[in-house]
């Protein structure tokens, strides 16, 4: 689609003594012919601000000590600045970054555009067929991997043992949202500020529209059918939909439309929440004493289902990418492969501890004694990122890639603008019938403008 | 209606003494003084919260606001483990100040010569430069941004700095061009009958005379660019990054991290926030000077 913008490049801009990295090569050449040869090559790496990024970044000293001739470059920012950031570069082959972390969102797009570098000569002792599979499938396109899996998370539920006993509660090996309401109904207890559940209201195609896509996937519903018409205000979506917002506005927590994955996880955390369904990347964190209090009392279940098993619980991987206007790939490539490899786990599970580790990439992960020890979510969190298909993920056929998200660009803004009205609905500005109607045509809309549909 | 109140406007001093006046002027004086101190606890809290919050641990910062915890540094640790504030704070002085010059070089003759020379296009050209700014930046985003990637800007301090002047260049000449109004036109010509020529007209009479609207124009200035951040994050990845960058940086959309931001903002704030305290006089008269002179 975009293949002329890499020749564009080529003929706009590039005499030599323009560009600042050449220019100071020419210069540093001139002062020190012979110095040069030993400077190390200098990659830059963009990423975001989380956990596991954050312990990659600290360990720059051991790639550099086992790479001396590349050193590393960081920029750390917040995920949609990041976003725009990178969007902005690779859009425009500004070939400002040598490494980019993305999402299964932008892989596929990216990969089609021929943005990034396709992934075909991995090293043998990568052992790329230990990458989980559809988590390797996500950040394919057509076949060829363009990017590989730093960490990946799907959801699941999270549940409080002790007021499950008192009540007498036994969760099933996959509860339903049935289920779900009549524990939550149970459970709730605005007085002592115990919400019978949690759930994402923040409205986003990454906050709420994430887990309400699996809500919708378990309903039987689907964001387009084959012709790819939206179907936002199917029976299986009203459905869906009025299921959450009752469940919310009865059992919630006060002001749940300002809660994302951050707020949830805070109030779950210091125990203001019987039932939370979201990432298994917080299963770390809520099983950690020192940042959760009911470290003792939690409980794992696979995400409750309706109709279907189908979609019912997402699948997300932070990966590492090259964009194709990179001019340090070979080191690019040194560095990604040292970041997703297996030595990398038990790098950090030996420095840094066991549940560290960057969850969800690579099977051997789950087969290490020491981890299953350290992680007992560790066999949930695999069945359910071995169970989610971004390639088939809903009850009738849909022809987009993704579980919780479409992989097209316009999917952004449409994932936002229902995620508001949905928003609006849960607030109880609007009811949930005439909030979908009105998505539905302004879906419509964008679709036929973005041409997909006549 | 009318006239009832005339009549106890007339009456009135007959029964109030000296006293009363000094009491009734000391008590709004303190009533002032009280609405002031108010207007300015209000806009300062959230700076204040700011600072107290990167005090605080990370599960202290999000639990119910309080102003009683156990103070400590391990946000400000985890900050400085994790970037080289030094790095980003040296480009935001570089690109401010380096911005801010370059301005005033370039609005002082443009000021100048709308204030003392105007021809009937100058209030025209004054609103069309204005309206410049009315844009919203992510419109230019791309057409800069492949401007600077093919001559070489991206990334680099030069590149902010020509930014950050066009940006702030409207609104420089705006306050040069109405302080250089203020000044009687007849100072200007009793030098010019003096012999002096433009350059030493502009150097002896005017900077001199409008020097503290002069300072205050690009005080201004040097703040707007400290404080820009869509260019700076946008433009820039590691060498050229600046304090909005470093503070970017911090925020996050899993974990904790508001105690961590809060000391990141918190240092990112503190030099121009010192260095407006020290120029505060510079300040107030300059943004005064009109209505004193």
């Amino acid at each position: 689609m975009n293949h002329s913008l890499p020749s564009l490049t080529h003929l706009a801009g590039k005499p030599f003594w323009r560009r600042p990295a050449t220019s100071q090569v020419f210069l540093a050449g001139i002062a020190s012919l012979g110095a040069m040869a030993a400077q190390a090559e200098t990659i830059t790496v963009a990423t975001v601000n989380n956990n596991d990024m954050i312990i990659m970044q600290g360990l720059t000293q051991e790639f550099e000590k086992a790479h001396p001739d590349i050193t590393l470059d960081w920029v750390v920012l917040e995920e949609n600045v990041l976003r725009q950031r990178m969007t902005t570069d690779i859009a425009t082959q500004g070939g400002q970054f040598d490494v980019m972390t993305i999402g299964t969102y932008e892989v596929p797009i990216w990969g089609e555009r021929g943005w990034l570098e396709p992934l075909e000569n991995l090293p043998e002792e990568y052992q790329v067929d230990d990458l989980i599979k559809p988590v390797r499938d996500g950040l394919s396109h057509e076949d060829t991997l363009y990017a590989l899996p730093f960490y990946a998370e799907s959801s699941m539920m999270y549940y409080r043992k002790d007021l499950f006993e008192q009540a007498g509660i036994e969760v099933p090996e996959q509860p339903t949202w049935e289920q779900v309401r009549g524990w939550a109904e149970q459970l709730n207890d605005p007085d002592n500020d115990m919400a019978g559940i949690c759930l994402r209201g923040k409205p986003g195609w990454g906050e709420n529209m994430a887990f309400l896509s699996t809500l919708v996937n378990t309903y039987g519903g689907r964001w387009f059918d084959m012709d790819w018409n939206p179907e936002i205000n199917s029976e299986a979506w009203k459905e869906a939909i009025s299921f959450y917002v009752d469940l919310m506005q009865n059992y919630g927590p006060p002001g749940a439309t300002s809660n994302g994955f951050n707020e949830n996880l805070a109030l779950f955390s210091r125990g203001n929440c019987a039932i939370w369904v979201d990432a298994t990347s917080a299963a770390g964190r809520l099983y950690d004493a020192n940042a959760s209090e009911v470290a003792e009392q939690l409980g794992f279940a696979p995400a409750p289902v309706a109709e279907t098993p189908k979609g019912s619980h997402w699948l997300w991987s932070w990966s590492l990418a090259i964009p194709a206007s990179s001019e340090h790939k070979e080191a690019a490539q040194t560095f990604i492969t040292w970041a997703t490899s297996q030595d990398y786990v038990k790098l950090v599970g030996e420095t840094k501890g066991w549940t560290s580790v960057p969850p969800g990439t690579r099977e051997s992960t789950y087969e290490n004694p020491a981890y299953q020890e350290a992680a007992p979510f560790a066999s949930f969190v695999l069945d359910a990122i071995r169970n989610a298909d971004p390639n088939d993920s809903t009850l009738e056929p849909n022809p987009y890639v993704g579980v919780q998200f479409v992989a097209i660009p316009e999917f952004q803004a449409i994932g936002t603008q229902v995620g508001q009205m949905i928003a609006a609905a849960l607030a109880g500005d609007m009811p949930v019938e005439q909030a979908l109607d009105q998505v539905q045509g302004a879906t419509e809309r964008n679709m036929k403008r973005a041409g997909y549909i006549k | 209606m009318n006239t009832t109140t005339t009549a106890k406007t007339a009456v009135a001093p007959a029964h109030v003494s000296i006293g009363d006046v000094a009491r009734a002027q000391r008590w709004r004086k303190v009533g002032m003084a009280l609405l002031g101190w108010a207007v300015a606890l209000l806009i300062f809290f959230p700076i204040f919260w700011m600072i107290i919050t990167g005090f605080k641990t990370e599960t202290d910062a999000v639990a119910d606001p309080t102003l009683i915890f156990s103070p400590t540094l391990e946000s400000y640790a985890a900050v400085q483990g994790r970037a080289d504030y030094l790095k980003f704070a040296l480009n935001s002085v570089a690109v401010s100040f380096g911005s801010t010059l370059l301005a005033l070089l370039i609005a002082i003759p443009s000021a100048y010569a709308m204030a003392f020379l105007p021809t009937k296009r100058t209030k025209g050209t004054l609103l069309w430069m204005l309206s410049t700014k009315m844009l919203p930046s992510v419109g230019v985003l791309v057409p800069i941004y492949l401007i600077f990637r093919d001559v070489g800007l991206l990334d680099t301090r030069t590149g902010l700095i020509i930014v950050y002047t066009l940006m702030n260049l409207p609104i420089v000449v705006w306050m040069l061009y109405t302080f250089f109004k203020d000044l009687p036109k007849d100072i200007l010509e009793a030098g010019r009958m003096d012999g002096a020529g433009t350059l030493q007209e502009v150097w002896y009479l005017l900077l001199p005379l409008t020097l503290p609207g002069i300072a205050s124009t690009g005080l201004l200035s040097v703040i707007l660019s400290w404080n820009e951040a869509f260019w700076s994050l946008n433009l820039t990845t590691s060498n050229a990054a600046p304090l909005t960058a470093y503070i970017a940086s911090f925020s996050s959309p899993e974990g904790l991290f508001w105690a961590k931001l809060s000391a990141a903002s918190t240092m990112a704030i503190a030099p121009i926030l010192i260095f407006g305290w020290l120029t505060q006089k510079q300040m107030v008269r300059g943004l005064t000077f009109g209505a004193v002179k």
